[in-house]
């Protein structure tokens, strides 16, 4: 699925990394040795809590620096111009209550170096694409949460990113909000490099093009949602195939019975 | 530029479609539109930019019309954190009542005037609030994007000494005094930050202060030497390092570490 219409790339994945790294604190690997890369698309980043999905996010993020290996992102761009091409959703996304939606995202553009004459229609378009046109002019505090979280999306799209790294973006999403969500990510995924870390598996069976599984700062899979469904058995636990193919990687001998 | 513009039926047969125009002829037309902007306008009647208004009108009137979001606003957040600004109002607040106290006091000539025990930190306080995580909750997004760094680090910090220095100088304590241990205070919270993060450095050089100057001057009650002419040199000097270790890990404040 890529687009025709953009002018060709110089590079062949978006993101590509090598043995990376990532240390959290003084002692714990939080990312260990991962090598993967990811082109245009959904990826859905899963694994149990402190697997290092949060890290790995923060890193291709470029707000932490890799403690060793090499992570190159859309064929290795300066870091100032890189960052402007760049839409990140945090997992404790922060917010100015006294601000309103606009000028939230308004602020958040400028802060991405955006030109001043595009800010904005971009920002009313990233606002409408998140179906929060009708408040726009409110200010944060009056908002739920999972409007804030939409805000949260809103400002991650608002320059129209090559790479789109969502951390957790559907907690405090209702289903009929988490389903319109999925659509926005597949439309996002046909010309954007998406990265999507969850714990819900059926987010990613609806929306991925691509799962990355990691346990313990290790890569333990990569392929397409087909792909670790096919891993599972009947006897493994789960009510679909693709959480059954979740749990048949993950149980490993010393994981067995515990949380 | 080819003076042969395509005649009226041909032209009219091609906006058509028709699939009978011989290769050449259509070629022609074509590379003949891509560089002629009169003809490119006879392909296109009036009537289809009415057609395309007449659908478009309808829906603008449901769009939402973009309204100029507080201009004032986006151009103050340009320099001043969105958080720093219920912090920089207490700043004033703690210098106004700095300076009733020694009003009240009547401070004698080699007394402790509290105006000068507390104008160095002041301006760790509103750094602090500008660019540390326990202050700010955007940080991690702020830290992410292209222009956090250095600059805007100094465009939040200048925005704060703007609001400081003034504060400090109303009180008509002598400048000489107070601007340089303020301005080495101040480079010293970014220095250090960028080491070890904003915040940590803001709790360390207050304590530092509160151990160091202020409880023996205090206890013994009298000026410290400080803020002798004497100091000048050593305040200077603390500027110009801070300054240079700035300067020197001027990258830190691209990075996460640099909020803690």
């Amino acid at each position: 699925m890529r687009n025709t219409v953009t002018a060709p790339t110089t590079y062949a994945w978006e993101i590509e990394a090598r043995d990376l790294r990532v240390r959290v604190g003084r002692r714990r690997m939080a990312v260990d040795d991962v090598t993967l890369t990811m082109g245009r698309g959904v990826h859905g980043l899963l694994g149990p809590n402190g697997a290092g999905k949060t890290t790995l996010i923060r890193a291709l993020a470029t707000v932490l620096r890799p403690t060793s290996g090499t992570l190159t992102l859309l064929g290795g761009l300066e870091l100032r111009e890189l960052r402007r091409r760049i839409g990140y959703l945090p997992q404790d996304f922060g917010y100015y209550r006294r601000f309103t939606v606009r000028e939230f995202v308004e602020y958040m553009a400028w802060l991405k170096e955006m030109p001043g004459r595009d800010v904005p229609s971009a920002v009313q378009r990233a606002i409408e694409r998140v179906g929060l046109a009708d408040r726009a002019d409110d200010r944060l505090k009056t908002l739920s949460g999972g409007m804030l979280r939409r805000v949260g999306i809103a400002q991650a799209i608002v320059n129209d990113p090559a790479v789109l790294l969502l951390d957790e973006p559907t907690a405090g999403l209702d289903p009929a909000q988490r389903l319109r969500f999925r659509d926005l990510l597949t439309e996002l995924g046909t010309d954007t490099c998406v990265v999507v870390s969850t714990h819900l598996v059926e987010d990613v069976a609806a929306a991925c093009t691509d799962v990355v599984l990691l346990a313990d700062g290790k890569l333990v899979f990569q392929g397409t949602p087909t792909q670790l469904a096919a891993a599972g058995t009947a006897e493994h636990a789960g009510d679909s195939p693709i959480e059954r193919g979740y749990t048949a990687l993950l149980a490993g001998p010393k994981r067995h019975g515990s949380w | 530029m080819t003076a042969h513009h395509p005649g009226e039926q041909l032209l009219r047969r091609y906006a058509r479609g028709d699939d009978d125009i011989a290769a050449d002829q259509l070629w022609a037309v074509e590379s003949h539109l891509e560089t002629c902007a009169p003809c490119r306008g006879r392909l296109v009647p009036d009537p289809i930019a009415e057609t395309v208004w007449a659908d478009l009108a309808p829906l603008l009137e449901h769009t939402p019309q973009m309204p100029s979001a507080r201009p004032w606003r986006r151009r103050l957040t340009a320099w001043v954190s969105p958080t720093a600004g219920p912090w920089l109002a207490m700043i004033l607040v703690v210098v106004f009542v700095a300076v009733l106290l020694d009003r009240l006091s009547k401070v004698a000539p080699g007394g402790i005037s509290l105006v000068l025990l507390i104008a160095p930190v002041l301006p760790v306080l509103g750094v602090a609030a500008s660019w540390g995580r326990t202050l700010d909750p955007v940080y991690e997004l702020t830290a992410s994007t292209p222009r956090a760094g250095l600059p805007l680090v100094l465009r939040r910090t200048a925005a704060v000494l703007a609001v400081v220095v003034p504060g400090l100088f109303a009180t008509g304590a002598s400048l000489t005094q107070w601007l340089l241990p303020c301005l080495a205070f101040t480079a010293g919270t970014l220095a250090l930050g960028g080491l070890i993060g904003v915040t940590r450095a803001a709790i360390a050089l207050v304590a530092l202060w509160a151990a160091a100057i202020v409880a023996p001057a205090v206890a013994l009650s009298r000026s410290p030497g400080a803020f002798d002419p004497a100091a000048t040199p050593v305040w200077a000097a603390a500027l110009a390092l801070g300054l240079l270790v700035i300067a020197l890990r001027r990258t830190a404040f691209t990075r996460l570490g640099a909020n803690r």
